[in-house]
């Protein structure tokens, strides 16, 4: 890694079980490294720290696109990001928010807030505040340019550490049997 | 949405897009209540119907990644449930340590990465830096030791399950691999250090508790019931037990349900402003019957903890009252716990069927349902399947634990708020103050679905025309 400019990141988290954020962590003390060559501007596990999302050098999403405001915030993330990477099978191709996609919604929304045996006072929410669900579950690739694909359920933190490493140092993660496998 | 003014405050969470809180004001410009709002919604209720009963416990951890064990074990109890036959004790043995290992990393991560940047940096401090990142910068010495005491539960659950997120170890009737000596002295090495670390960690909690007094008793205190899993002899319990349900002072409303019969117990409303359902006491209704659950909950309900330190920590933690009630005694409770975890992880450990390879039975599905119930790291967790003749899915129902604790986030918000808003006017401190009130119930949006904590930028308060008549932010926007 270079000791030039740090780098910016920026880590967002749309549809998925945050597990790719967790992975992140199991960098454990490697966290200290990166802290050296990096700064994370906004992330799940950091603050918020800006009005309007700033611009960063790398920018890394975990989950699929299931709501428009979702979508909206991935358009404008790779509006402000020269690296857009793809983190984890949902933000890949869909993983398991997309099981959805072979229901039609409202009979996803009616059985989960009408239906359930426990539900005795059941409405599906609509109210201004509460962001509609698209029609189909997306992977990013179909709403935007992806620049890296790394994926998992979720991707292990050697695995995140490589991709992280390869373009601190100016490389394209490459995967091969070593760094892609089922563990 | 009102006739009143509303106060909208967006994104509410670090993981924004997740969840959302609104404040409505009267007339008089007073807080009349505020609406915590889950904005995502993923559909396990539905899209598991078909699949065949044992890929739950591969599906249904996809719901939570901080605390996939919890959904993998209460699937695999549901699971077993439906095979109808009792599991090997050594299997049962390894997942109760499995998940000893997820409650521990799971309240390290609140406490150390999510929490302890508020409390040792300030809640005032730069905002740039209160995090974990910042804490790093700052405070490496007490920040490696969060990471720590992280890791060593995470490296619980990949000894037991071969990957420390999404393992695919507990399997309907068992588990599908054996703990090996090397893997169990190894983890014993470790659990010195991470005991140590945890004790620190009450350490500084109990320092910050003394040293702001007032405002830890205060903060959003309100009077609820309290569920969670106990022991036959009323000890905390995380991975088996039955129900307990207390009253606001601590007395037993109902003790050693049967997790199968939830439904006698909670029923759910849904409301049409969050994609989170809200569970109650049936016999109360909705909202009265309004609980909490989670690590605050447990201390209350429960008689004793079956481990020493643990134990003598809940004396200590009861000496300020047999029941507490404010929201900020979830996190000293959360660390009680953690003690808990890893006294009873060295418990486990030392057990001579530890390391038996009888793990497994080979059943086939006998049971037409199976109902699931575990502690969360942050509270009662219930799976239950309906399968066909040949095993498949035909309905399923969960309730997460962040789902019971919905009314009480609400109640949290509202109370907060009422303190921080006058005759229309937003006080100073209220966006850290509505934040952490929220962080205390660590709410896991991921489950039901996630947001793990840092909110507001901006909230406007508007009248009726939509005019903004106040506004507050604390970034330089």
């Amino acid at each position: 890694m270079s000791a030039k400019r740090k780098v910016t990141i920026g880590t967002i988290w749309l549809s998925g079980c945050s597990g790719c954020h967790m992975s992140f962590l199991d960098l454990d003390e490697r966290l200290v490294e990166l802290a050296q060559h990096a700064d994370i501007l906004f992330s799940p596990i950091m603050d918020i720290k800006f009005a309007d999302m700033p611009e960063v050098d790398v920018g890394i999403v975990e989950g699929c696109v299931n709501n428009e405001d979702q979508e909206h915030e991935l358009k404008k993330l790779r509006s402000k990001c020269k690296i857009l990477i793809a983190l984890g099978d949902c933000a890949v191709m869909g993983n398991v928010p997309a099981m959805r996609n072979q229901f039609k919604l409202e009979d996803c929304l009616q059985r989960a807030y009408v239906e359930t045996e426990g539900t005795v006072i059941g409405e599906v929410p609509e109210h201004p505040v509460v962001p509609k669900l698209l029609p189909k579950a997306r992977p990013l690739q179909e709403v935007v340019k992806v620049d890296v694909s790394v994926p998992g359920c979720p991707p292990d933190a050697d695995t995140i550490w490589y991709a992280l490493t390869e373009l601190l140092a100016g490389r394209t993660p490459k995967w091969d049997e070593r760094n892609f496998k089922y563990d | 949405m009102t006739d009143n003014k509303t106060i909208l405050i967006n994104p509410v969470t670090r993981i924004e897009g997740h969840a959302k809180i609104s404040i409505h004001l009267d007339d008089a410009g007073e807080v009349r209540d505020a609406q915590f709002h889950v904005v995502e919604f993923r559909g396990f209720e539905k899209f598991c119907e078909g699949r065949y009963f044992a890929e739950m416990c591969q599906i249904t951890p996809r719901t939570c990644g901080i605390c996939p064990v919890s959904h993998l074990l209460a699937s695999a109890k549901a699971c077993d449930a439906i095979l109808g036959v009792p599991i090997p004790k050594a299997a049962k043995l390894l997942r109760e340590l499995m998940h000893m290992g997820q409650v521990s990393q799971s309240h390290a991560l609140s406490f150390f990465h999510l929490s302890a940047p508020d409390m040792l940096l300030g809640f005032d401090s730069d905002p740039l830096q209160r995090n974990v990142m910042g804490l790093i910068a700052q405070q490496p010495a007490i920040a490696v030791k969060g990471i720590r005491l992280r890791k060593f539960g995470q490296e619980i659950i990949k000894a037991t399950g071969g990957r420390k997120i999404h393992a695919d170890f507990p399997v309907p009737g068992g588990v599908n691999k054996a703990l090996t000596v090397a893997e169990r002295d190894t983890l014993l090495q470790g659990l010195p250090e991470a005991i140590e670390y945890a004790q620190f960690a009450l350490k500084l909690l109990k320092d910050y508790h003394a040293q702001h007094r007032e405002e830890v008793e205060s903060f959003a205190n309100f009077e609820s019931m309290y569920l969670g899993l106990v022991q036959p002899d009323g000890a905390l319990e995380l991975y088996d037990g039955a129900l307990r349900l207390c009253d606001k002072a601590g007395n037993i409303v109902e003790d050693q349900m049967a997790g199968a019969k939830y439904l006698d117990y909670v029923a759910e409303c849904s409301e049409d402003f969050s994609y989170m359902k809200f569970p109650y006491y049936k016999k109360m209704g909705y909202p009265g019957g309004m609980y909490r659950v989670g690590p605050l909950a447990r201390l209350n309900v429960c008689s004793h903890i079956a481990t020493p330190l643990a134990n003598a920590e809940l004396q200590v933690w009861r000496a300020h009252g047999r029941v507490q009630s404010s929201t900020f005694y979830y996190h000293w409770a959360r660390l009680i716990e953690t003690l808990y975890a890893l006294e009873r992880a060295g418990q486990l450990l030392n057990d001579p069927d530890i390391t038996s390879t009888d793990i497994m039975v080979n059943a086939a599905p006998k049971n037409r349902e199976g109902v699931g119930v575990i502690e969360a790291p942050r509270g009662v967790l219930i799976h239950h399947y309906w399968v066909d003749a040949g095993g498949r899915i035909e309905k399923v129902n969960l309730i997460v634990a962040t789902g019971h604790n919905n009314l009480a986030m609400n109640q949290a918000v509202t109370s907060v708020a009422k303190k921080y808003v006058k005759a229309n006017r937003l006080q100073e401190g209220m966006l850290n103050r509505v934040e952490a009130a929220i962080r205390c119930y660590d709410p896991c949006l991921s489950c039901a679905t996630h947001a793990v904590g840092k909110m507001p930028m901006v909230i406007e308060l508007k009248n009726v025309a939509g005019e903004v008549v106040d506004r507050v932010s604390r970034s330089p926007a």
